[in-house]
């Protein structure tokens, strides 16, 4: 019996089947992306100025994608209960905080009262967070939650939020990468913002992480005579690195781009997709387009359940 | 209804007899294109496996040749994986699948586009390697050759699989064994992925993260589906036919083949990606599924070889076979550790994944078709390989090199997950951490590319005895018509 047509049938079927799933499906919508706003009101995400777009180039060409990841996950959200201002009922917030705040001594939470804003407590779940804001609303006492992701990556300093698929919009290659010899780089541009620290970092990594396992990228330099007065892009090295005298070590253009584009890498954008409270509670009203949540949280975080 | 056509009916000692014997016929026809595939695969089997130890050295001494930009870790590594991945498994896949399509149909092949298109896709891996070393590459997991390489990569492959769908259909043999669905499948499976992806994500990308999301999916489709469609294909022939046995249950076999293309293809979207929630829970719940996949082939062979595994070690080239299966069942069982939740929480962006991925490319495949070379080769040049002994020495160092780039990897994945599950563990001690099971890996790289310098040798030293033997009639020819020129002046 000839089953040539119907093996070719099943393998037709098999494949447009997981084609339209994950390839048409994506395209239709994250393939569709456009920009987003974020919780205060700004377009998200901005291109990347030209420099820094040539540099992805230059990432993408000296594949430091095999070593590095720019995605960052979180392993859930919690909410962190603040008093920004005390109200003029004294004795009704102590007791409020104590409520809220179980195992603290009436003048123990006085004590806490003194300095504000005082963190009051961290809660897993949103209603909870609410009613322990609502308890401590009394007599004008000014308090809220902030939405704070966590997890690893978080605790580590790698990001403030997850990564989602908007961070990627503009960038051709979109590398998102997927191992982790080297540290994760969504926000190195936010952790390590001075350019000639990268551009340090590249010509010898081992000079400013001690024990990195990073190859060094001199083709991105050159060594040069230096003019009269040391050229501004002239690296600043010390000890054995330095040229000799009368020399200097300047990065090249590629070098230039790329330590632009690590720079430019800054994923933190308060989203609706991945809300987080902005650090300093943001000022009520005016520039945002924040709905009021929760007695003037800045988010308009999801609830959890 | 099923066919039964056991490979057993053909007798090996056919090829070379007499003319007008069609098995003689139809190897004949395989020769050279089979033979030029495999020499071919072999030469870049031992390019990428010198590549891939300069790597593997990198790994642990990031300063070892780091001058000159084409040497930096970032671009010999993917042209490594990507040299070895369409040099030789994609070729000598192809070689390996054409052999058993003229075989089991009984069709001769038209051998001179399947010789065009093995010349245009070794022209496309050159120009790939020298495009990712020169700074071409795409950066997508391999999916890394540039535009001008993976077209020529692609116009090759429709070259081959053309002639070899048509000798299919041509077949004198019209009752189908089981390998042939997976051949088949795999023939029509490459050129739809390929193509997929070198446009969507290579040549004009598609915006943001629908790039990596359809690298996922190429990835998961040509290493894990394609592969197992070829590897299996080639095992569910070599197993029974050289332990003389019939295999067993074709239904299982069937099974295995719906298995693979309807649950594999949805496979490889990592657990975290920053994409829509659907496609990793989807890529989680047929990794799990794959389970089906993993029993049916286990049972298959088992009940083959009626639970004396022994069998499977008897032939040289059958224990090729073995471990590429035993590798299969193993990166199975990674896969689906790797996407489930709390085991993948601790594997993610670690060593672990590079180990599964060797082992399921290499483990699995390359030890399938290193068995399907010592078993074709003979039969279609109908003569043994220069060096029969090293056919052993080969399996040796492929074996334990095979374990130790991988083993290592593998347990040290596992340390480095749990350390960046740690946030108080500094990255750099973390990084430290792993050097060790580096370290090993790059002996098991060093094994491996000694065995496939065994391997390229005795091919080629083959090649070049028959070329001796089909030049001798023209050269005594030729020098007896130059002697009675010299004899008139």
């Amino acid at each position: 019996m000839n089953h040539g047509p119907l093996i070719f049938l099943a393998a037709f079927i098999a494949l447009a089947g997981s084609w339209f799933g994950v390839v048409l499906t994506p395209q239709l919508n994250v393939g569709q992306l456009q920009q987003t706003n974020t919780l205060n009101g700004a377009l998200y995400p901005v291109a990347r100025p030209g420099v820094a777009q040539q540099g992805l180039q230059v990432y993408r060409a000296n594949g430091c994608v095999q070593c590095h990841s720019q995605q960052v996950g979180q392993t859930g959200t919690v909410f962190d209960v603040r008093v920004t201002e005390a109200g003029t009922n004294r004795v009704a917030l102590n007791e409020a905080l104590r409520k809220v705040k179980t195992g603290v001594s009436a003048p123990e939470a006085e004590q806490l009262l003194e300095r504000l804003p005082l963190d009051v407590a961290r809660f897993t779940n949103r209603e909870d967070a609410e009613a322990a804001v609502k308890t401590l609303g009394v007599g004008g006492t000014k308090a809220h939650f902030l939405v704070v992701p966590v997890g690893p990556d978080m605790a580590r300093g790698w990001g403030k939020r997850r990564s989602v698929a908007e961070d990627y919009l503009f960038d051709a290659p979109a590398l998102p990468g997927g191992v982790r010899i080297g540290p994760d780089l969504a926000n190195i541009g936010v952790r390590q913002p001075d350019i000639n620290w990268h551009l340090r970092h590249l010509y010898a990594p081992r000079s400013e992480v001690k024990g990195s396992t990073m190859p060094s990228y001199p083709y991105l330099f050159e060594k040069r005579r230096a003019g009269r007065e040391a050229s501004p892009d002239a690296l600043a090295l010390t000890g054995k690195l330095a040229a000799e005298k009368g020399y200097e070590i300047v990065p090249t253009a590629e070098g230039k781009a790329l330590a632009a584009y690590l720079v430019s890498l800054r994923s933190e954008a308060p989203l609706f997709i991945s809300p987080i409270s902005v650090a300093s509670a943001a000022p009520a009203g005016g520039d945002t387009n924040a709905p009021a949540g929760g007695a003037g949280a800045a988010t308009n975080a999801p609830a959890t359940k | 209804m099923i066919a039964t056509d056991t490979p057993n009916s053909s007798s090996l000692e056919a090829a070379g007899a007499a003319i007008g014997d069609p098995v003689a016929e139809v190897e004949a026809s395989s020769r050279l294109p089979v033979l030029a595939m495999f020499g071919a695969g072999a030469f870049w089997l031992v390019i990428s496996s010198v590549l891939g130890l300069i790597s593997s050295i990198k790994f642990h001494s990031p300063d070892f040749l780091a001058g000159p930009a084409w040497l930096t870790y970032g671009r010999v590594r993917p042209a490594f994986v990507d040299s070895f991945l369409y040099g030789f498994c994609l070729q000598a896949g192809l070689a390996a699948g054409l052999w058993l399509v003229a075989r089991l149909g009984r069709t001769a092949l038209r051998p001179l586009p399947i010789l065009a298109g093995a010349k245009l896709l070794n022209l496309g891996v050159i120009l790939g390697v020298i495009g990712i070393l020169q700074g071409d590459a795409s950066g997508f997991d391999a999916l890394n050759f540039p535009r001008y390489a993976a077209a020529m990569i692609f116009g090759g492959y429709v070259l081959i699989g053309v002639p070899a769908v048509l000798a299919f259909h041509r077949r004198a043999a019209r009752t189908l064994f089981v390998s042939q669905w997976f051949l088949l499948a795999a023939l029509f499976w490459f050129p739809w992925i390929y193509s997929t992806g070198s446009l969507l994500v290579v040549a004009f990308p598609l915006r943001g993260v629908a790039q990596p999301i359809i690298a996922w999916w190429y990835a998961a489709n040509f290493q894990y589906v394609w592969m197992a469609l070829v590897g299996l294909g080639i095992a569910f022939y070599l197993v029974p036919k050289v332990t003389g046995r019939e295999l067993v249950s074709h239904n299982l076999a069937l099974f295995t083949f719906w298995t693979l293309i309807l649950f594999g293809s949805w496979t490889g979207i990592p657990r975290t990606a920053p994409v829509p929630a659907y496609l990793p829970a989807i890529s989680t719940v047929t990794s799990v599924l794959s389970i089906l996949t993993l029993v049916a082939v286990a049972l298959a062979v088992w009940k083959t070889v009626d639970g004396n595994l022994g069998l499977l070690w008897g032939s040289r080239s059958l224990r090729f076979v073995a471990v590429g299966l035993a590798c299969f069942l193993a990166a199975g069982v990674m896969n689906i550790v790797e996407s489930l939740g709390t085991t993948g929480a601790i594997t993610n962006f670690t060593w672990f994944t590079i180990a599964r991925t060797h082992l399921l490319t290499y483990g699995f495949f390359a030890m399938t078709l290193f068995g399907a070379i010592y078993f074709v080769t003979p039969r279609v040049v109908g003569r043994e390989l220069p060096f029969t002994k090293w056919v052993g020495v080969h399996f040796w160092l492929a074996t334990l090199g095979m374990i130790l780039g991988w083993a290592p990897l593998a347990v040290g994945g596992i340390v480095q997950g749990r350390k960046l599950l740690d946030p108080n563990a500094a990255f750099v001690d973390i990084a430290k951490s792993t050097l060790m099971f580096l370290r090993i890996s790059t002996v098991g790289d060093l094994l491996m590319l000694a065995g496939h310098a065994l391997l390229w040798i005795n091919l080629g030293l083959l090649a070049l005895g028959l070329a001796r033997a089909a030049c001798q009639g023209f050269v005594t020819e030729a020098t007896a018509e130059v002697q009675p020129a010299g004899a008139k002046s």
